[in-house]
């Protein structure tokens, strides 16, 4: 019978299933950070259990480790001593690999795991950890666990699931210039809403998808979350393949071959049904800024703050009223007329290559704005910027006034010293707007990087495809 | 995991779409590394009026009068209604961790974030989908009629207002059973270790890539 994409990775994983439907489903690759583990591992050590599968665990610290002054080490002492518990956690336990603060391979979690061919198409692939979804950009089943089921990844290697109904979402045609993935993301939570995929696996399909990089493809998948849905995927092709030759975890050799011969399997048959499928033109996709405190609260950027009275909805209406009072807003004010105070180009939505890439672009022989306090640009992982440095992407953007970081997650959630101080409004390349999620009082407006650089550079929001 | 059966409490009315788990737990107390103690810090940014810190005596700390959980009439609340989306954004189990510690032991809302909504499970929340219209009605009553109180019967999968009506919902027969006995999920996956055993096997010589 013909399958989803969703349907052969999930098919391929159930170890059993209950009567009712719930599967013990077995999990080929653990993510581990160091927020939503330590409660894991003493839970584990409290029941006298062993971990089940070491080789699947692929750890690294990037929440709470600070982007700048490295050789001073941590200096929050309660971030220190979440860090170290990982330490001492791995140390203990063992992991296939470990890339702890400071390694030349450390970094957002998300990043580290594709660019070290630690994720593979075909896999089953959790981390505790929502933005897990990005991973499914190689046809894996990827998707956050809570700390409890780390645990019991650890204990049983196997995750007990429901299986999700299946949506496509389907993007065809060719994308403007100026815009990338990241609008697509804004512009799909702008259509079905942040609870639009609660319940489903999304795949994304169509030609605008398959000529996306695996670097946009990851920054779409990353973004199903925000849409509702635990896992986005896109199947593979000869992009996902040729992204995975000779990374540092791919197989090599005869078995490289068997591997590509499986994996070109991970598509959707032509005659499966999914449940939805929502279309989308590509070509009618303009730059996206949010205005408020949800990912779905996202407008063009040639496109004004709307009012709340715009919506019929009674508990919408007070949404948009309370979210636009935490932004300090009025209704119709143009995007293009609001000023942002600082910049943050990062995350494990866009702080890949080709993300520093675009930016550096727009950036090049210009300088940020006065009214800009700072930009932020962190790169993901300490291979990108390796890369980024060896390219003068480094040398574009501190010409620029830009500060160039040590990789992390920085002002993405402000867990470590990098964050907004109240009031402070900030376009943003990461992927939450939620009211404090940039720091207490911080006001986020999501874009992507070309928007991110092109904010920096005119002092307020501003569209990229006019800077000539 | 402490079972749950039969639960009549305090309900709290929280009027808000969309409240996510960066509201429920700021990250500044994610850098704990325990699963308790949370409870003080719950809705942090709406309950204060300060900025919270981990370490902070928060009894000391100014509360928010406007916030509904500060208000009187509310104090003692053990079941949250809330509306749509709750418990979206990030993974962190601490958010079911606060709420837990804060008194709550049932949530009721029109719909629940994937991954909160299965956190819940594991720490003996029960939370409750119901539609829209039965929401509205129980919000109208909560705030109509002070010290409002609902029995959830999770047996019988019902919510019974103090009018005798019982609204019926849906859960999972899987999910309802460990709920009921309070059983630890890795204690019953571990019963099928020699399956998962087979199954990994098995995996090992048709996708040797998976395991180098
Ligand atoms: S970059 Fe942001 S969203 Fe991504 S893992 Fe880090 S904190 Fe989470």
């Amino acid at each position: 019978m013909a399958q989803t994409l969703y349907e052969k990775l999930w098919n391929s994983h159930v170890v059993r299933t209950e009567a009712d439907g719930t599967a013990l489903l077995y999990i080929d690759r653990h993510l581990v950070h160091e927020v939503t583990s330590p409660q894991a591992f003493e839970g584990l050590k409290l029941a006298g259990r062993k971990p089940w599968r070491i080789s699947s665990i692929v750890a690294t610290a990037d929440h709470n480790t600070p982007t700048d002054h490295w050789e001073q080490g941590i200096q929050d002492p309660v971030s220190r001593q979440q860090v170290e518990t990982l330490d001492a956690n791995i140390r203990e336990v063992g992991a296939l690999a470990y890339f702890p603060f400071r390694d030349p391979r450390q970094g957002i979690v998300h990043v580290i795991g594709p660019e070290n061919g630690a994720t593979l198409p075909g896999m089953t692939v959790v981390c505790g950890d929502s933005h897990t979804s990005t991973h499914g950009a190689f046809a894996c089943l990827a998707h956050g666990i809570g700390t409890s089921e780390v645990e019991h990844v650890l204990a049983t290697q196997c995750l007990l699931q429901k299986k999700s109904k299946t949506l496509l979402i389907r993007v065809e045609g060719q994308l403007g210039r100026g815009v990338s993935a990241k609008d697509v993301a804004l512009a799909i939570i702008g259509r079905i809403g942040t609870a639009g995929g609660t319940g489903y696996a999304i795949e994304f399909g169509g030609s605008a998808i398959r000529s996306l990089s695996m670097e946009g493809r990851m920054t779409l998948c990353n973004m199903a979350i925000e849409a509702g849905a635990r896992a986005g995927m896109v199947a593979v092709d000869q992009t996902t393949i040729d992204y995975l030759k000779n990374r540092s975890f791919s197989p090599r050799g005869e078995i490289w071959d068997r591997a590509v011969a499986y994996w070109r399997t991970l598509v959707s048959d032509p005659e499966a049904r999914f449940d939805a499928v929502i279309d989308f033109d590509a070509a009618r996709i303009e730059p996206q800024i949010t205005w408020g405190t949800s990912p779905e609260m996202v407008a063009a950027v040639g496109d004004a703050v709307p009012a709340p009275e715009d919506f019929a909805d009674p508990v919408k209406r007070d949404g948009v009223a309370r979210a636009l009072q935490y932004m300090g807003l009025s209704p119709r004010t143009p995007l293009k007329s609001i000023k942002v105070d600082k910049v943050f180009i990062g995350s494990c939505t866009n702080s890949r290559i080709e993300d520093l890439r675009i930016a550096a672009a727009v950036v090049r022989g210009r300088h940020k704005a006065d009214n800009v306090k700072a930009v932020l640009v962190v790169p993901g992982s300490g291979l990108v910027k390796q890369q980024a440095e060896a390219e003068g992407l480094d040398k574009i953007f501190r010409a620029a006034g830009f500060e160039w970081r040590q990789p992390g997650c920085s002002m993405c959630l402000a867990m470590n010293a990098d964050r907004l101080e109240p009031g402070e409004r900030c376009a943003s390349t990461s992927n939450r707007n939620f009211e404090g999620r940039q720091g207490a009082g911080g006001r986020t407006h999501l874009v992507s990087p070309a928007m991110a650089a092109a904010a920096a550079i005119a002092g307020h929001f501003a569209d990229v495809r006019e800077l000539a | 995991m402490r079972p749950f059966t039969i639960h009549e409490g305090l309900v709290a009315p929280l009027d808000r779409a969309n409240v996510d788990t960066d509201a429920i737990i700021p990250k500044q107390f994610l850098k704990s590394i325990k699963r308790s103690g949370f409870g003080p810090n719950a809705f942090d940014e709406w309950r204060y009026l300060d900025l919270g810190e981990p370490g902070r005596d928060n009894s000391k700390r100014p509360l928010n009068p406007d916030f509904v959980l500060n208000q009187p009439r509310y104090s003692g609340a053990s079941i949250l209604l809330t509306r749509d989306n709750f418990g979206c954004g990030s993974s962190r189990e601490h958010a079911p961790w606060a709420l837990e510690d804060f008194g709550f032991r049932a949530l009721i809302g029109t719909s629940f974030a994937d991954i909160f909504y299965n956190n819940c499970f594991k720490n003996g929340l029960l939370p409750i989908t119901l539609p829209a219209e039965a929401i509205q009605s129980l919000f109208d009553l909560v705030t109509a009629v002070p010290g409002s109180t609902l029995k959830i019967d999770l047996a019988a999968q019902t919510v019974a207002r103090p009018d005798g009506v019982a609204l019926h919902f849906d859960v999972d027969p899987f999910r309802k059973e460990c709920l009921l006995n309070g059983w630890d999920d890795i204690g019953l996956t571990l019963r099928h270790a020699e399956l998962i055993k087979e199954f990994e096997a098995r995996r090992r010589i048709e996708q040797p890539w998976l395991f180098a």
